[in-house]
């Protein structure tokens, strides 16, 4: 496969940039929201509608289109600020998010928005209809790739387990899920909640191919998942290791911001801080 | 100031607050009732332990968590873990209170609730908070008004709907002195506190907070001051409703049901669920067999829940005191039509 060039990587940081910046914006115009999960998932989402995925932002029901689940429907900013920037709605629309009568439902509804896949919120279950639609594809014969979007808190989920288990004994070589993994949940820490660790290992003992990167290195993630499409005969799980809020100094890594959106004056500063780091990249770092 | 219709015998006896004067009326959630009982009942019996999956701050198991921190346990997201779990605990003599969103638990978790707590017959109780359309902004994957309906058909359940925040910390005081699996469901949004300290509160008595002999109003949870805000307008034009306090969904005070029924003649129940199978449903299987009467329902009518503020996903699910109104005056009128004036 091809590794992506310093222009093409240059490109999707900004994408990246411009998803971080409508999450800020969403949230700050819904006055709820999880700030800190969307936040830490931009460039994963970036990658995955700007380089990875096979998709028409005109045409979400394109029959090839690969699908993309998002499990932790809770960080649905990300993915509705990356639909919007690639194409699938008006950027502007971002500000109804979680308002009566939107399109952005406060966790994302399939019948809602075309282009979700499937309505989630509802931690543990997006693994689950994701095996179900590999499966399909499969018995189809069809070769559109099936992309799981995870946290590390519904891991402790039983039915995660199930697919797990499920998308292992059927060998599913189009289905990857994606962790993100900032050992962060609600209550604190995963690992004082409930430990998931060895977390990888588990993968591998259901028969899994583990690939590890850091979740905001967007070339390592692509090389991960390229790696990860090339694997014959068993599912693949992509553990990106994120940090909580990354982007926004005075979010990152720190719990409280799971589920809160920013306040006007933090989002001024979380915009400015922004700005800045797109500066950044435009000067090629 | 206490006008001159809500300041009956009913709610004096009843000890409520003055809720016809906006003044008067605290805004707090239910579920901080819940957050007070439990530690009242951590304190009244060492056996009582608390069970979180991964929400102890909006479930309000914080403070019992900090009060009694090696009665208190985290197991994470898994639902179905903590009911069966507690369960077992219940086996070894404790009394476990388990908490997550009435989505999750019981909607999660139903099957290992029937099994596990009511046909195993464990001392269980089930903390469903953020129940109702009211959740507001998360949506209908977050908005449980199903939940009374699942837990009411399950055999040996309680199941309580307390009106406000004070009653919220009765009923989980009572639910943790009598033995035997419960649910109890409670709201994240901020609601009118009509009970005070002195009014009664019993499992499985319903309460007249209001007297009328025209249409009963049977309500529940956080929408009985709708209903009573809605009598007392009512009243303005002649029309008085008798307001029943039905917390108690299961077992239900049928005897309390009947006598609405039979001296208003006409009733409209009032919750935030899906009328199919809540509280109305039960109000209505009970009439159907004892004292048939006109029913008008107020609730969910079999739809989803979406995003938006409180206060105007009660308007677009037809719960507001508008709505209650409107229905009384349907009752009233098929009631009449029924006597032939
Ligand atoms: C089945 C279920 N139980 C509980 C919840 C409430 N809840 C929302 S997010 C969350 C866990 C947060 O941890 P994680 O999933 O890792 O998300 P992060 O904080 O990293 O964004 C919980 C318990 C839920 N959405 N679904
Ligand atoms: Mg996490």
């Amino acid at each position: 496969m091809d590794s992506l060039s310093p222009e093409a990587l240059r490109d999707l940081e900004l994408h990246a940039n411009d998803v971080r910046v409508g999450i800020i914006r969403s949230l700050l115009a819904a006055g709820s929201g999880h700030a800190g999960g969307s936040l830490d998932m931009a460039d994963i989402f970036t990658a995955l509608y700007f380089h990875l995925m096979r998709h028409d932002p005109t045409n979400p029901e394109l029959p090839d289109r690969d699908r993309l689940l998002l499990s932790c429907g809770h960080i649905a900013p990300v993915r509705y600020a990356a639909m919007a920037c690639a194409g699938y709605f008006p950027v502007e629309e971002l500000l109804t998010l979680r308002h009566f009568g939107t399109r952005l439902q406060g966790h994302p509804e399939r019948v809602s928005l075309p282009g979700l896949e499937t309505t989630s919120g509802p931690l543990g279950e997006g693994l689950a209809q994701g095996t179900g639609m590999a499966l399909g594809a499969k018995m189809d014969g069809s070769d559109w790739r099936v992309y799981v979007v995870t946290s590390d808190g519904e891991h402790q989920c039983g039915l995660h387990w199930e697919a797990m288990m499920t998308a292992g004994k059927f060998k599913l070589d189009n289905l990857t899920c994606i962790v993100d993994r900032n050992v962060i949940q609600i209550d604190g820490s995963t690992e004082d909640v409930m430990p998931l660790e060895p977390f990888a290992d588990k993968y591998r003992a259901f028969n899994w191919e583990v690939f590890e990167c850091d979740g905001h290195d967007i070339a390592a993630f692509v090389d991960a998942v390229e790696k990860a499409k090339q694997v014959k005969g068993k599912p693949q799980v992509v553990i990106a290791h994120t940090v909580m809020g990354k982007g926004v100094s005075f979010m990152e890594g720190d719990y409280l911001w799971h589920g809160k959106p920013p306040k006007k004056d933090e989002a001024e500063q979380a915009l400015r801080e922004l700005s800045e780091a797109r500066e950044l990249i435009g000067a090629g770092r | 100031m206490a006008s001159a219709t809500s300041a009956n015998a009913a709610s004096a006896a009843m000890h409520l607050v003055d809720y016809a004067d906006p003044g008067a009326i605290k805004q707090v959630p239910t579920r901080n009732g819940f957050g007070e009982g439990l530690i009242e009942a951590g304190r009244r019996d060492e056996h009582v332990i608390a069970i979180c999956a991964d929400l102890s701050e909006s479930t309000r198991m914080e403070g019992f968590k900090k009060a009694f921190p090696t009665r208190y346990l985290e197991i994470g997201v898994a639902e179905q873990m903590l009911v069966a779990m507690a369960a077992g605990l219940a086996a070894t003599g404790k009394v476990p209170f388990i908490a997550s969103y009435a989505m999750f638990n019981p909607g999660r978790s139903w099957e290992q609730v029937r099994t596990t707590m009511a046909l195993n017959q464990t001392n269980v109780k089930i903390a469903g908070a953020h129940a109702g359309v009211s959740v507001g902004p998360d949506g209908a994957t977050h908005q449980a008004v199903e939940d009374v309906a699942i837990m009411r058909v399950i055999p040996k359940m309680t199941v309580v709907v307390p009106c406000d925040s004070v009653q919220t910390k009765r009923a989980t005081l009572a639910v943790a002195a009598q033995w035997g699996p419960a649910y109890l469901r409670f709201a994240r949004a901020e609601s009118a506190v009509v009970t005070t300290e002195e009014t009664p509160f019993e499992l499985g008595v319903a309460q007249t907070f209001r007297e009328g002999g025209d249409v009963a109003i049977v309500a529940c949870g956080i929408l009985v001051y709708n209903a009573l805000i809605a009598a007392d307008e009512l009243a303005k034009d002649g029309i008085e409703c008798r307001v029943v306090n039905n917390h108690t969904i299961k077992p239900m005070d049928e005897p309390a049901i009947v006598a609405a029924a039979r001296d208003c003649g006409a009733v409209v129940t009032v919750e935030e669920h899906q009328v199919q199978g809540g509280m109305g449903s039960r109000v209505a299987e009970i009439l159907a067999a004892q004292h048939p009467a006109p029913i008008e329902f107020i609730g969910v009518h079999d739809r989803f829940g979406q995003s938006g503020t409180p206060a105007e996903l009660t308007e677009e699910y037809g719960m507001g005191v508008a709505s209650i109104r409107a229905a009384v005056l349907r009752a009233l009128g098929r009631k009449r039509a029924r006597n032939g004036r």
